[in-house]
């Protein structure tokens, strides 16, 4: 019973590490960059969320909305001034501007907002549901429901609209795509509006497991879900989805079972042993190398 | 290949320019330096900053070499700066009593480099069978582990001999025993042992390594595997050997990097080589140029300086600096801005062959 409750906080947290990691994703799956600066525009999200919530009153759906507005903006212009330029550039420059802007980021939030931290109000329903022996907070539930339903509605979008299709146009072959009359810099925006707009509802999701906000609030969650990302096979979004919810019950059942302190490293080095193993990630394609 | 040229236009010639450059570019600094600070002219904060300096641009050259010359994406670089840091704290502070501070340092440098070039190994074996991505993740994986595992660490040591424990310190020491690592709350109580001339002799020492190794045959096999893995494997090239001797030397580095800053707090904690710690390190590498050593020292000595120089600014200090990061690598790698350069060079050269870089490997291409 024990266990099976630890594997559903596991799936909890494994949710919220699965909706960033889309994002992570996402953007390197067409865009072929690390976006550096999306752990921050989690934090972003979170901040935009809890003033919404605190100082204009907003219940919580509208403040989500808001969040996840203001994050899409903020992703889209993210991209814009900063990667757009790079778009030939060699990968290494792209990654180096969006460390620049994560810098950019958290310092910004710090003198907006002061480096203090600061309370999420609890918005989501607490109290557990009772199953039998088994008892899981309503916190838990609605994050996994949330994360299936992101799931759900981003593989329809992906597979049934005309623009998911172009962004698998993109993602195969960008030359090819434009020849085809699909406008590849809109598609990259749109790729980073919507990893934007999740990297928001995640912050919510996050701020009311984890009820601090501070300037730096994205930089481990971000890495987490990178490595989850990278777990799965970045560029896939079935892999992301997988390997966010394996890298959050690895973490859980190594917090329960071996050691509070080290349970960072165990998930890690998991992750090593994984890429030794499957070295494009549980799901990813191994591409052939031509000479 | 031709017979190199004798005498000092030797030192001159294609081959040698980017070498002597580095070169003179430490000696002087550090002449300069020393003659500011015999007569005072150096604020006590540029003083404070010079060890520092040194050891970010030894750990950085170890990265350069690394990332622009074998052209693997290492995100771990400070966890081999921990490794050699920690090391060395535990050396000096079992030998404090025996031996005198220069050969103390020296000896502490010497077991962080190959106490990092050993992990250096180990987890060179798996990670240099990934590529690109992937391995930047696996490096970046080391550095948590390794952070990790030595905020879990404690060390003491008395006249019994070391004792050691895991997560929980059990170390029960006599009295006069010394706890060398405290787990999070790292190395305290060090002896700062450190010196600006030892640093910059580390650093005429890293170049000396990097330059050797660059421009001899294993040097001209990593870049060829760098430039193309499979054309470098079908001329006989051993593509595993050659990325781990580049990743064993830049851990080694690291390593020694890390010792003397380790020597140089009288408390460090573990926390301190984090993952932005190997950002950072990177960003000296990628700022100053990939494959270009001089470069490196020179955006190295630049970024550790200007958010000190930016001080008066306070608060704002950080948000330009991310500005100007932003900024400088939109500049240099925008096409306009890269042809202006060119054309600007070319005719200041005037009819002389711009071929000045090219030796220095991959430019920021």
């Amino acid at each position: 019973m024990q266990f099976i409750s630890y594997l559903i906080n596991g799936l909890g947290l494994g949710s919220v590490y699965a909706i960033i990691a889309l994002g992570y994703t996402m953007v390197y799956g067409i865009a072929k960059m690390l976006n550096f600066a999306h752990g921050d525009v989690i934090m972003i999200g979170a901040y935009i969320a809890f003033f919404a919530i605190m100082n204009f009153g907003l219940p919580l759906i509208p403040a989500v909305l808001l969040a996840i507005l203001a994050c899409t903006v903020l992703g889209v212009v993210i991209e814009r001034l900063a990667y757009k330029p790079l778009r030939q550039a060699p990968s290494l420059a792209v990654l180096i501007t969006a460390i620049g802007v994560s810098y950019f980021l958290q310092n910004g939030a710090q003198l907006l907002w002061s480096s203090s931290t600061k309370v999420f109000p609890a918005v989501l329903p607490s109290g557990s549901l009772q199953i039998g022996d088994l008892s899981v907070s309503w916190l838990t539930l609605i994050t996994i429901i949330v994360c299936v339903l992101v799931m759900a509605v981003l593989t329809l979008f992906i597979s049934r609209t005309k623009t998911g299709r172009a962004m698998r146009a993109c993602s195969e072959d960008k030359g090819a795509a434009t020849l085809m009359g699909i406008n590849v810099n809109f598609i990259i925006s749109v790729t980073f509006a919507i990893g934007s707009g999740l990297a928001a509802i995640a912050s919510v999701l996050l701020c009311s497991t984890y009820p601090s906000v501070y300037p730096t609030l994205g930089s481990m969650p971000g890495i987490k879900a990178f490595t989850a990302a990278v777990f799965g096979g970045i560029g896939s979004i079935p892999g992301a989805f997988l390997g966010g919810l394996l890298l959050g019950i690895i973490e859980i059942l190594a917090k329960a079972y071996i050691s509070t302190q080290l349970s960072d490293a165990i998930v890690f080095a998991v992750l090593i042993i994984v890429l030794l193993i499957k070295p494009t990630g549980l799901l990813g394609r191994k591409l052939s190398e031509k000479v | 290949m031709t017979k190199d040229k004798k005498g000092l236009s030797a030192l001159f010639s294609a081959k040698y320019r980017g070498r002597t450059a580095s070169y003179t570019l430490v000696i002087l600094a550090y002449i300069i330096l020393e003659v500011m600070r015999a007569s005072g002219n150096l604020s006590s904060l540029f003083t404070s900053l010079l060890v520092p300096v040194t050891c970010y641009i030894v750990a950085a050259i170890g990265l350069n070499l690394n990332v622009g010359i074998s052209g693997e994406l290492n995100l771990g670089q400070a966890g081999f700066m921990s490794i050699g840091a920690f090391t060395g704290i535990c050396v000096s502070g079992r030998l404090a009593a025996s031996v005198p501070a220069v050969p103390r340092l020296i000896l502490a440098m010497i077991a962080g480099a190959l106490l990092a070039s050993l992990f250096g190994f180990i987890i060179g074996v798996p990670v240099l069978k990934l590529q690109g991505d992937y391995l930047a993740i696996v490096t970046l994986a080391f550095g948590q582990i390794i952070k990790s595992l030595i905020t879990n660490m404690y060390l003491g040591f008395d006249e019994n001999g070391f004792q050691f424990s895991f997560v929980e310190n059990t170390c029960k020491l006599v009295p006069g025993g010394k706890m060398l690592l405290n787990g999070p709350m790292g190395a305290t109580g060090t002896q700062r042992i450190a010196t600006f001339t030892v640093g910059v002799i580390l650093v005429l020492v890293a170049l000396v390594i990097v330059y050797n190794l660059m421009y001899s045959k294993s040097g001209r096999a990593i870049m060829a595997a760098r430039d193309n893995r499979i054309a470098a494997e079908l001329i006989g090239i051993n593509i595993s050997a050659t990325k781990m001797l580049a990743f064993v030397v830049s851990a080694g580095l690291a390593g020694a990097a890390g010792a003397m800053y380790g020597l140089n707090y009288s408390t460090l904690v573990p926390n301190k080589y984090d993952f932005n710690t190997s950002i950072l390190i990177l960003v000296y590498v990628v700022l100053g140029g990939l494959g270009n050593m001089t470069g490196t020292i020179i955006s190295t000595v630049v970024l550790v300086l200007l958010p000190e120089l930016l001080r008066s600014l306070q608060d704002y200090r950080m948000l330009i600096y991310a500005i100007v990061l932003i900024v400088i690598m939109l500049l240099t790698n925008n096409e306009w801005v890269r042809t202006r350069i060119k054309l600007l060079q070319k005719s200041l050269s005037g009819g002389r062959k711009a071929s000045a870089g090219k030796e220095d490997g991959k430019e920021a291409a």
